[in-house]
């Protein structure tokens, strides 16, 4: 079953990335050529192509991509994952799936009220609910860690509903990011 | 004395307003609250003081004044000016309304040092209860003032006077994050640490020489102990995930903490160096806010196993725990007086969140603030006085209330948000 999914998810992000973005498949990130073993002997030569945007190298920076959506909102005192964010979530997973040498740090935040401890225990939930999701789509557990900022770094601070919401979130860093 | 305390407790009985401005500090102090009426004592001049620079009578009135048990009279010039030699005029001080005296002097020392005298009486029975002589550099005149003001207090309530020490408090300013230790009267701030990151959770070790906080610095909670000593920082507990909510056994050997290194948020032990981790909670819940009993018996702690946050608590070493807070739907940060018998925590009532007590022989809970957004309420080491976190026109205040609920203070610092206060020990 879950096989299944990623197979359908894979197809899915494959014919995604096809109809959008072509010359985003031929770079390769940073990280993931870190990760492999120098290659032998194969040494295509090295196109500088300066007519494709510089963004568009890194599909984690692409504003096109939806690798470029980090965050995941939750509603209150919630941490599962709402339906809108499955292919933000299964996208991530994928480019864990390929990209074994890459890290994901996931911080989860948590609104102002109450206490500041008991709201890093709620951050902590939703950034341990991601990571989960994650690794059931085939991340593995040593590529993701889950943290919490609790209410201490929000992105929005007037005291009221709209602003609450938008701070309770999970963020989703790479290496290199944090 | 029985007299003066016979008197201090008929004072107790009913309530008027005042509001007084104290000296002028970096973090300033006003009593807003309702409070009892005050013994009056007057604190005269003490010949000499001039030379020390600031007031020491004029800091040893205003401590007095700020427990909310005392009234500093006015004292006239008097010449000659009476010091603790003096032969004392119990029907003058009398006739002045004063029902306790303080008298002094300051004297240079040849070695540059000064010293200085007092003598504490109750105009009243018309007796001296005793008085003492430092030695002091001209550095030391805010500690002596301190000094007095504890003796003073002590005499006339019963109890340990808490002026001598310290208070640490977290101040936002901008993008800073700054770890403050001021006096408990708010004078003298230093920074222990300032950070673009965010610093949380402050707690005295019990010998009053370190702090284990949360700091954000490398982008997720990590807990550190910091000496106030020499500034060294330790870190205690980085594990894989979140690391936080530091709490110190009673003797300062170990150090309870909240970890997810092993999923969901738990309460774990520590020896106060880092090693021997060993888990105490095992829940699918939030586990957190640990704190010890003064006996070192029990950890109390905050948990939302039963569907909302309450407050709960296990043997230290670990075991069953029970559930201690039933009224409500979100009780949390249990904080224990210094003789055990009563609970601090948040609670949410109507909306808001405030601080509640818990009597823990008679289960009876009482809310003694009246602001909305209270949080980490910390007992003075006497027990008398929490001083907690909360907001005022959007602005993160520091605000004090005795246990009673009678006495207000409120504490601010010009252009900051101060949060996360922790009052610190009894100190020698």
């Amino acid at each position: 079953m879950r096989l299944a999914i990623i197979a359908t998810l894979a197809a899915a992000a494959l014919a995604a990335g096809c109809a959008t973005t072509p010359e985003q498949q031929a770079p390769v990130s940073v990280e993931e050529r870190a990760a492999k073993p120098a290659p032998v002997e194969t040494k295509p030569i090295a196109r500088v192509d300066l007519t494709s945007k510089p963004a568009a190298a890194n599909p984690l920076k692409d504003p096109n991509n939806i690798l470029s959506k980090r965050s995941i909102y939750f509603d209150f005192d919630k941490y599962d994952i709402k339906d809108e964010f499955r292919p933000q979530i299964e996208a991530h997973a994928k480019y864990l799936r390929e990209n074994p040498g890459a890290k994901m740090l996931m911080q989860g935040n948590a609104d102002e009220r109450g206490s500041r401890e008991y709201n890093l225990g709620l951050g902590q939930r939703r950034s341990d609910s991601v990571k989960r999701a994650l690794t059931l789509l085939g991340a593995k557990d040593n590529q993701i860690e889950s943290v919490s900022l609790g209410e201490e770094k929000p992105v929005c601070t007037e005291h009221a509903e709209d602003c609450w919401a938008k701070n309770r979130r999970g963020d989703m860093l790479y290496n290199g990011e944090y | 004395m029985q007299a003066l305390l016979t008197r201090l407790r008929a004072f107790l009985g009913a309530v008027l307003l005042l509001i007084t401005p104290l000296a002028a500090a970096q973090l300033s102090i006003e009593i807003t609250g309702a409070g009892a009426p005050r013994m009056p004592i007057a604190v005269a001049p003490f010949p000499g003081e001039a030379a020390l620079g600031p007031g020491i009578t004029s800091i040893v009135r205003a401590d007095l004044e700020r427990s909310g048990l005392f009234r500093g009279l006015e004292v006239p010039p008097l010449a000659p000016a009476p010091t603790e030699a003096s032969t004392v005029n119990y029907a003058e001080w009398r006739s002045r309304l004063a029902d306790a005296l303080v008298l002094g002097s300051v004297a240079a020392r040849p070695d540059g040092r000064y010293e200085v005298r007092f003598r504490l009486y109750d105009v009243v029975k018309q007796a001296s209860l005793g008085g003492i002589a430092y030695t002091l550099s001209k550095e030391q005149v805010r500690a002596t003032a301190h000094r007095i003001a504890d003796f003073v207090y002590e005499k006339l309530t019963g109890e340990k006077g808490v002026f001598s020490t310290r208070i640490a408090y977290v101040v936002k300013r901008g993008n800073r994050f700054e770890l403050q230790i001021a006096d408990a009267d708010g004078a003298g701030e230093e920074a222990a640490l300032v950070s673009f990151e965010p610093i949380i959770s402050p707690a005295w070790s019990p010998d009053g020489r370190k702090l284990a906080y949360v700091s954000f610095e490398n982008k997720k909670p990590v807990v550190y102990v910091h000496s106030l000593v020499d500034g060294k920082r330790n870190v205690i507990a980085n594990f894989r995930g979140s690391n936080s909510a530091p709490a110190w056994s009673p003797d300062g050997s170990k150090l309870a903490v909240t970890l997810s290194r092993e999923g969901g948020s738990q309460i774990f032990l520590l020896n106060a160096d880092g090693s021997g981790l060993r888990r105490l909670t095992s829940s699918a819940a939030i586990d957190t806010e640990p704190r010890f009993s003064g006996d070192g018996q029990w950890i109390y702690f905050t948990s939302d196993r039963g569907g909302s946050p309450q407050i709960y608590r296990m043997p230290a070493a670990g075991g069953e725990p029970q559930r201690i807070t039933f009224e409500g739907s979100y009780n949390v940060t249990p904080r224990l007086s210094p003789d055990g018998k009563t609970l601090a925590y948040i609670t949410l009532n109507e909306g808001k969140f405030q601080v509640a007590l818990l009597d823990l022989s008679n289960r009876q809970v009482q809310i003694i603030t009246d602001s909305d957004r209270d949080e980490s309420p910390s007992f003075a080491p006497n027990g008398r006085m929490i001083l907690l976190a909360t907001v005022i026109g959007e602005r993160g205040v520091l605000s004090a209330v005795s246990s009673d609920g009678r006495v207000k203070q409120r504490l601010s610092v010009t252009a900051g948000d101060v949060r996360e206060p922790a009052w610190g020990p009894f100190t020698e």
